[in-house]
């Protein structure tokens, strides 16, 4: 049960978007549609749960002063492994991801939960918190996408939902941060009825 | 006349907030008191300058002719953080009143994107920046990020005495505010 509620956590009650307000760099810039949310939500999973992996192995080597400099290296190993193997395998994807597959690197939530959870927990427990804050982010990057792809272009995952042209806006830079801010708003409203 | 447009271009019509999604953090974090955003954008303006110029020339004579371009994020992540404790350190020695003012943004600055995404921008082939350039070019975007940011909180501090719905109370209203911001910035694309 514990290890539920420890998964579960990232979706809604401490979803790291809508409520940590983490991340939001990539999750403003890449979601113009909600493939490319997914896309970005995977990556930053693939390298959540590997650096928080290593961090709860070697959290008892590294003496804490030099904690923060040797998260940074894992995280920036795992980030590079994710880099290059996008480049091969998916390069379409790749190119619309661009320079924010590297700034993984700085993306707080990474950062924040090898600090927060993996140097105080053992590997089991950061594997599950990694996946669950993940999928978490992962789905507000999508749902975020998918917002934006309907009201901008009329389609989702490419699927036509309504004809003819959307609201460009949406699909500009400024949709993104309004989107956001009513995503926000709904999920503290969410939030409060769940707590009620 | 070059390095006008580079800041031009790099001041509003790419717009590392509002158009490049950039320090995204920074912005919704510092951005409450018209004082701490100056602040902030004093301590980018420095860090950024200083961190593409190191980048730079490390991207172009030690990565390239050894042939380790892959190592670039790790490298160029480790530069930006040792920079910024190097620079705290110094300021604290040489000119206390500067620390006095920067002080508490510079371990913030270590993750904040904006840095480590123009240095990356900096060194792209399609631009194929000399040193100068790329120098002016990082100028030029802390120019924008300072502006936006000074922008943003003096509309927040207003913000702070409208009466906003519950719910969008916050985070919320900020990111509208913004979204409102970066419709107005729009109005710059193609200039250059």
């Amino acid at each position: 049960m514990g290890q539920l509620k420890n998964f579960t956590k990232g979706f809604v009650k401490d979803n790291p978007v809508f409520v940590l307000l983490l991340g939001l760099c990539p999750a403003l810039g890449v979601t113009t549609s909600a493939f490319n949310g997914l896309g970005m939500g995977l990556a930053t999973t693939f390298v959540l749960v590997s650096s928080n992996i290593v961090v709860s192995i070697i959290k008892n080597q590294i003496p804490s002063k030099v904690r923060i400099p040797s998260y940074i290296v894992v995280i920036a190993s795992f980030v590079t492994i994710t880099d290059l193997v996008m480049e091969a395998y998916l390069p379409a994807l790749f190119e619309s991801l661009g320079l924010f597959i590297p700034l993984i690197v700085v993306n707080c939530l990474v950062m924040g939960r090898a600090e927060a959870f993996a140097s105080k927990n053992n590997t089991w427990h950061s594997i599950v918190d990694g996946m669950g804050m993940g999928l978490g982010f992962a789905f507000a990057l999508t749902v975020l996408g998918g917002l934006r792809e309907i009201l901008g272009a009329g389609e989702i995952f490419g699927w036509s939902v309504f004809a003819g042209d959307g609201m460009l806006v949406f699909v500009l830079a400024p949709g993104a941060f309004i989107g956001l801010g009513y995503l926000v708003a709904l999920n503290n409203i969410v939030k409060k009825k769940m707590e009620s | 006349m070059e390095y006008i447009i580079i800041i031009i271009g790099a001041v509003f019509v790419n717009n590392i907030v509002l158009a490049q999604f950039l320090g995204i953090c920074p912005y919704l974090g510092v951005s409450a008191k018209v004082s701490t955003s100056i602040g902030m954008s004093g301590a980018v303006m420095f860090v950024m300058t200083l961190a593409t110029l190191v980048t730079f020339l490390i991207f172009n004579f030690i990565l390239v002719p050894f042939n380790i371009e892959y190592l670039q994020t790790i490298s160029y992540i480790l530069v930006v953080a040792s920079l910024v404790q190097m620079v705290e350190i110094i300021l604290k020695k040489v000119s206390p009143a500067l620390y006095q003012a920067l002080g508490i943004f510079l371990p913030l600055i270590v993750t904040n994107c904006a840095i480590l995404g123009v240095t990356i921008l900096a060194v792209r082939e399609d631009y194929g920046f000399n040193l100068l350039e790329g120098v002016v070019f990082a100028i030029g975007h802390a120019l924008g990020f300072a502006l936006t940011i000074i922008l943003f909180a003096g509309i927040r501090e207003h913000l702070e005495l409208m009466d906003v719905p519950k719910g969008m109370r916050g985070a919320p209203a900020a990111l509208v505010v913004a979204g409102i911001l970066a419709l107005a910035f729009m109005g710059f694309a193609n200039l250059v």
